[in-house]
C-alpha cells in the first residue's frame, strides 16, 4: 500500500497530507556505508608444541563505521558518524577478560569492574532545533548526560555509581565527578534498557545530567582514542576539532548495551556505539547562499589504512551519482539513500580519493516535514523569589493521539510547589494517567517528576508548576554566581505513530543509523525529545560584604577599646624640656664649682 | 664519554612530572590560559607524556562562545601558533580548579575514587615542574577564580609536606603573576628552585592584544619563555642559567627573579630538560628471560539458552499505568468531624460547668 517513487535523487515520502510539496525537498541524500567485517582473528600459532594445551578461542570482534550526511531544510548540513564495535565475550561468568582486540581496554575494564549492563553517555554543545532541522537520529540534551543500568548482581548501586562517575571523569576529561546525589535520580518508568534483557527493576538505573558541562577538544581526544584505530585511519580521520566545534550543534556520545548476535537471538554480544552528530552552519562555513555547496569541511586525504580493516581514503567533493542505493526506514519515514561503499574499490574508480559535491536543485524548497512531537520549556515570572516553569508539548499529528512520558529533574534549590501543577490541553484539564513525584531534600536529592500524558491530536499541552528560589549558603555559590544556575532539560519519551511499517526484525543487516531504538510493533516507533535547559538566577548576596563588615567592626572595636584603655591606664608626668647647649655647659661648670644649677 | 655518562646519571631522577595551573576565569583572562597551554605544549613536545602531566584550566577559552575561532587558543597575534592543539587533555577544568584541589594534588591526599589521570603519582626520584599563572593584586597570595586565594605560606607548607613524604627529588617552580617573587619568599624545603616574572612591588604585564579576538593573548614573561623553549630540543644542553636570563627588563618591563639558595646542585649544571623534558633511562641486558606460559582459556561450553531473548518494550503504557495502585483520597465519613467537635465541646462544658457556654454564644 505504499508506493514510492524510485527517482533516486529525490527524497521519498508517500503520504500527501504530511508534506504536500515533497518532491522538491532535499536534493540528495548521500550516505557512506561501509560494513567491514573482520573475520575471525588469526589463530595463535602453536609455538609451544605441547599437545595438551588447547588452542585459544579467538575473539570474534566486529567493527563497522558509517557516516550519514543529510542536508537540512534550513541549508545546514547534518553529519552523523557512527562507529560500532561488537565485543563477543562473557565477562559475567567470572572469566577474566585479558585479551582486548577491537574493544577499548579502558572501557572494558571499567564495565567489568562495576558490573555495568548498559552505559549511555553523551556530551553536547548547542541545542537541537527540532522545528528547523527535523528529528535527529540520536537525541541528546545540552551538556553531559549519563545513564547507566547496572547488573542485578550489584548490591550497592549508589556506591558503584559514585565510583563509576569518577572513573569516567578521568577517562573523558570531563567534570563528571560533580555528579552526586544532588543531581542523580532514579526514574521509575523512563529510560528502559535499550539492549536485550528482561529485567527492568528500576532500582538498578541511575540518571544524571550536567547542563553546564562544556564540550571541547579535550573531550574529543579520549573519545577518539576509544576507536580501534584512533584517529589515524577510517572515517575518524575526518574529525578535525577546529571544524567540528565551529558548528551550531555538536554531540558526541557513547552507548554500550547487549544486543542479539544473530537473527535467532539465542546469545548476546556487547555492542559499543560511538556517535558524533554535527550540524554545520550555512553561514559560518563560508557559503552564504545555497547553490553549490562543496563539502569543504572534510578536506583530509586518508592515505593509510588501519591495520585491521582495509579502508581507503576519501577526499570529499562532489559526486552526483552512485549505482548503489538503499532504502531505510528511520524515524517513521522511508527514504532512499545513496550509498558509497568505501570498502569497494569500484567507488573510487581511477583515483584513490572520492570527492563529493552537494548541489541544491531548486533555489527554494518547499515546506519541510513538520516533526510530530516537539517540546519547549521556559521560566515565567519576575523577581528573585518565585517563578513558574512552563513545559509545552506539541503534537502535530492531525488525527492520532499518543502517550508521552515526561521526566523532569529540578534541583533542590528551586522549591517546587507541586500543588500548583496543572496539565492543560486545548484549554481543558488533561489528567495524567500516571504520576510519580519524589520531593527533594535540601542538599541531598533533587525533585523528580514523571508523568504519563496522553497528547490529543493537533494540540499543545502545557504543564505548569510554580516554584520558589532558595537562598544558598555563601560557600555553595559558584565563583560566577551572577551567570545563573542551570536546570537540566526535560526528557519527553513517546511512542509516535508511524506512517510506514517499521521493521521489527531487529537483527537484519541494516544501516547503523536506523537500528538504534528497538522496535516492537510496526505501527509506531519510539522517540525521545529533549527540551531546552533553563537558566535561573538565584538571589545572590554581595560577596564583598563579609570583608567590609570585618573591616568596619575591627576598626570600631580597635578605636573604641584603644581609646578607653588609654584613658583608664595612662598616667601623666611632667617633663622638663632639655636645656640648650650653652646652658648645659654652664651647668657642668657650676656643678664643678658647687654652685646651684640654673 | 665518561663525562657525558657522568652527566647522564648526575641528576638522580628517573621520571618527570608537570603540574600546570591556570587560576583565572572569564574571557578577559584569555592570556592566562594561553600561558599555561604554551608551557603544556613545550613540555609535551620535549617528551613528558599526558599521563605525567596534571593540567588545570579554570575556564574554557577554546570553546567559549566569544571565541571567533573555536577550538583554538592562540599565543601570537595574527593567529600564528595554536597552542591548544588537537590532542590536549585537561585533567581539572572549570570549577574543579580550587585551592583545595591544587593542594590535594600536590600532597597526594585525594579521595580514593579519584582517577589516575588526576593524581600526581610522583616518588622520590621524580623531578617536578610546577607552573602557576593568574592574577594577584597584592603581595603574598595568588587568586583562584576570583573567589579564593592561596598564600605563599600555604604553598611553602605544601612543598614541605611533599618533601617529608618524599614526593619529589627536585622541584622547579615558575610563577607568572604580579609580584610573583613574593610567592617563593617563604619556601624552606630543600631542592627547590623558583622563578617568577616580577619582583615584589612590580606588576607583570601582558604582551600584545589581537584585534580579531579582542583580548590580550599572552603575558610577556611566558611569551619570551615560550620563545626560549621553542629552541630547546630533547638533546639540548642548555642549563638553568640560560633560563634565568629569559626576558630581561628591557623586554619584560618587570624584573624576573629567581631563587636557588635551597637547591643543592649548582644551577649551571642543571639541564633545562631535567625539568621540561622526560627522562627515559634504558637498561640493556643480554641475557634471555623465559616468559611464563600463556593463560589458557578453557573452552567454556556456554549453555545455549533455549528461549531467545528480546528487547525490552520502551514505553509499556499499560504496565506503567498499573505500576502504582490508584490512590484514592480517603475522606472521613460525612459529619464525622462535626460530631467530633460537638463531643469535645460537650465534655468541656460538662466538666467546667455550663456557665462558660454564654461566653461562646
Amino acid at each position: 500500500l505504499w508506493k514510492f517513487m524510485s527517482a533516486f535523487q529525490q527524497c521519498l515520502s508517500p503520504w500527501k497530507f504530511q508534506h504536500p510539496l515533497s518532491q522538491q525537498q532535499f536534493a540528495e541524500e548521500e550516505r557512506q556505508w561501509e560494513a567491514t567485517e573482520v573475520k575471525e582473528a588469526d589463530r595463535v600459532p602453536d609455538t609451544m608444541q605441547t599437545p595438551d594445551v588447547p588452542p585459544l578461542t579467538p575473539a570474534k570482534d566486529q567493527f563497522q563505521e558509517e557516516l550519514v550526511i543529510r542536508p537540512l531544510h534550513s541549508g545546514d548540513i547534518y553529519a552523523s558518524f557512527q562507529f560500532r564495535t561488537m565485543w563477543d565475550t562473557d565477562f559475567l561468568r567470572g572469566s577474566k577478560v585479558s585479551h582486548y582486540r577491537l574493544f577499548p581496554k579502558s572501557l572494558g575494564q571499567v564495565i567489568s569492574k562495576f558490573s555495568v549492563r548498559e552505559l549511555h553517555i553523551s556530551f553536547t554543545q548547542g541545542y537541537w532545533r527540532t522545528m528547523q532541522w527535523g528529528q535527529p537520529f540520536l537525541p541528546s540534551p545540552p551538556g553531559a548526560e549519563l545513564w547507566v543500568w547496572f547488573q542485578d548482581t550489584v548490591t550497592d548501586v549508589d556506591g558503584a555509581w559514585k565510583e563509576l562517575t569518577n572513573v569516567l571523569s578521568g577517562i573523558f576529561c570531563a567534570s563528571l565527578n560533580f555528579i552526586d546525589s544532588t543531581n542523580t535520580v532514579q526514574p521509575s518508568a523512563s529510560f528502559k534498557p535499550l539492549g536485550l534483557g528482561n529485567v527492568t527493576d528500576q532500582r538498578f538505573l541511575r540518571y544524571a545530567v550536567l547542563p553546564r558541562e562544556i564540550v571541547c577538544t579535550e573531550n574529543l581526544t579520549p573519545w577518539k582514542k576509544l576507536l580501534p584505530c584512533g584517529s589515524k585511519a577510517g572515517l575518524a580521520v575526518l574529525m578535525k576539532s577546529e571544524k567540528l566545534f565551529h558548528s551550531s550543534f555538536h554531540s558526541q556520545a557513547l552507548h554500550f548495551r547487549p544486543v542479539c548476535q544473530d537473527w535467532k537471538c539465542k546469545s548476546t554480544v556487547w555492542e559499543l556505539r560511538q556517535t558524533l552528530n554535527v550540524v554545520f552552519d550555512l553561514h559560518t562555513s563560508g557559503q552564504g547562499k545555497r547553490g553549490e555547496r562543496s563539502l569543504k569541511c572534510y578536506s583530509m586525504v586518508i592515505m593509510q589504512a588501519c591495520v585491521v580493516f582495509p579502508l581507503q581514503g576519501e577526499l570529499f567533493e562532489l559526486s552526483p551519482t552512485t549505482p548503489l542505493l538503499s532504502q531505510a526506514v528511520v524515524l517513521g519515514d522511508r527514504r532512499t539513500y545513496s550509498v558509497y561503499d568505501l570498502t569497494n574499490q569500484a567507488t573510487f574508480g581511477q583515483t584513490r580519493s572520492l570527492n563529493m559535491l552537494l548541489r541544491w536543485r531548486a533555489a527554494e524548497s518547499g515546506d519541510m516535514l513538520r516533526p510530530l512531537l516537539h517540546g519547549e520549556r521556559y521560566v515565567a515570572g519576575y523577581g528573585l523569589q518565585t517563578g513558574e516553569i512552563h513545559t509545552l508539548m506539541y503534537n502535530n499529528h492531525p488525527y492520532r493521539a499518543f502517550p508521552v512520558l515526561l521526566l523532569d529533574t529540578v534541583p533542590w534549590y528551586l522549591r517546587l510547589y507541586i500543588h500548583t501543577l496543572t496539565v492543560t490541553s486545548k484549554g481543558r484539564d488533561n489528567k495524567p494517567s500516571y504520576i510519580h513525584y519524589q520531593p527533594s531534600k535540601d542538599r541531598l536529592r533533587p525533585h523528580l517528576l514523571e508523568m504519563l500524558v496522553q497528547l490529543p491530536p493537533n494540540s499543545v499541552t502545557e504543564v505548569t508548576m510554580q516554584f520558589e528560589r532558595a537562598l544558598l549558603k555563601w560557600t555553595e555559590y559558584t565563583p560566577d554566581p551572577n551567570h545563573g544556575f542551570y536546570v537540566g532539560s526535560s526528557v519527553i519519551s513517546a511512542l509516535v505513530p508511524s506512517v510506514v511499517a517499521m521493521d521489527t526484525n531487529s537483527t537484519r543487516e541494516c544501516p547503523l543509523f536506523s537500528s538504534f531504538f528497538p522496535c516492537k510493533e510496526e505501527s509506531s516507533y519510539f522517540m525521545r525529545v529533549y527540551t531546552e535547559p533553563l537558566l535561573v538566577n538565584l538571589p545572590t548576596p554581595d560577596f564583598s560584604m563579609p570583608y567590609n563588615v570585618i573591616c568596619l567592626t575591627c576598626t570600631v572595636v580597635a578605636v573604641g577599646y584603644g581609646s578607653l584603655y588609654n584613658l583608664l591606664t595612662r598616667t601623666f608626668q611632667v617633663e622638663e624640656p632639655s636645656p640648650g647647649l650653652a646652658k648645659r655647659l654652664a651647668n657642668i661648670i657650676r656643678r664643678l664649682r658647687g654652685v646651684p644649677l640654673l | 664519554m665518561q663525562a657525558k655518562a657522568g652527566q647522564f646519571f648526575s641528576s638522580g631522577h628517573t621520571n618527570n612530572w608537570a603540574v600546570l595551573v591556570c587560576t583565572s576565569r572569564f574571557w578577559f583572562n584569555y592570556r592566562h590560559v594561553a600561558n599555561t597551554l604554551s608551557v603544556y605544549r613545550s613540555v609535551k613536545r620535549l617528551g613528558i607524556p599526558d599521563s605525567h602531566i596534571v593540567l588545570m584550566l579554570a575556564d574554557d577559552m577554546a570553546c567559549n562562545h566569544r571565541n571567533p575561532k573555536p577550538a583554538t587558543v592562540f599565543s601570537h597575534k595574527n593567529m600564528e601558533l595554536n597552542v591548544y592543539g588537537d590532542d590536549v587533555e585537561v585533567d581539572y577544568r572549570g570549577y574543579e580548579v580550587t585551592v583545595e584541589n591544587f593542594l590535594r594534588v600536590l600532597t597526594g591526599r585525594l579521595p580514593p575514587s579519584t582517577p589516575r589521570s588526576k593524581r600526581l603519582l610522583s616518588d622520590d626520584h621524580s623531578n617536578i615542574l610546577i607552573y602557576l599563572t593568574g592574577t594577584s593584586r597584592w603581595n603574598g597570595f595568588l587568586k583562584f577564580q576570583d573567589s579564593e586565594e592561596i598564600s605563599n605560606v600555604e604553598l611553602a607548607d605544601a612543598f614541605e609536606q611533599m618533601w617529608t613524604k618524599r614526593r619529589y627529588n627536585e622541584l622547579l617552580f615558575i610563577i607568572d603573576t604580579c609580584q610573583g617573587a613574593s610567592m617563593y619568599e617563604r619556601f624552606y624545603s630543600p631542592n627547590l628552585m623558583a622563578l617568577a616574572s616580577s619582583q615584589v612591588g612590580e606588576d607583570s604585564l601582558s604582551h600584545q592584544p589581537d584585534l580579531a579576538i579582542g583580548v590580550h593573548l599572552m603575558d610577556r614573561y611566558t611569551f619570551y619563555l615560550l620563545e626560549f623553549l621553542e629552541d630547546i630540543h630533547p638533546a639540548s644542553t642548555a642549563n638553568m642559567n640560560d633560563l634565568f636570563k629569559v626576558c630581561p627588563k628591557s623586554q619584560c618591563v618587570s624584573t624576573p627573579g629567581h631563587r636557588t639558595d635551597l637547591f643543592l646542585r649548582d644551577p649551571g649544571n642543571v639541564l633545562i630538560t631535567d625539568f621540561f623534558g622526560s627522562v627515559r633511562k634504558v637498561e640493556i641486558t643480554m641475557e634471555t628471560i623465559n616468559l611464563t606460559a600463556p593463560m589458557v582459556h578453557l573452552a567454556v561450553e556456554s549453555e545455549l539458552k533455549t528461549e531467545s531473548q528480546s528487547y525490552v518494550d520502551q514505553l509499556p503504557v499499560a504496565e506503567i499505568i498499573h505500576q502504582k495502585p490508584k490512590q484514592r483520597d480517603w475522606h472521613p465519613p460525612d459529619g464525622f468531624i462535626l460530631g467530633l467537635w460537638t463531643l469535645i465541646l460537650l465534655v468541656f462544658f460538662k466538666t467546667y460547668g455550663a456557665k462558660h457556654l454564654k461566653h461562646i454564644f
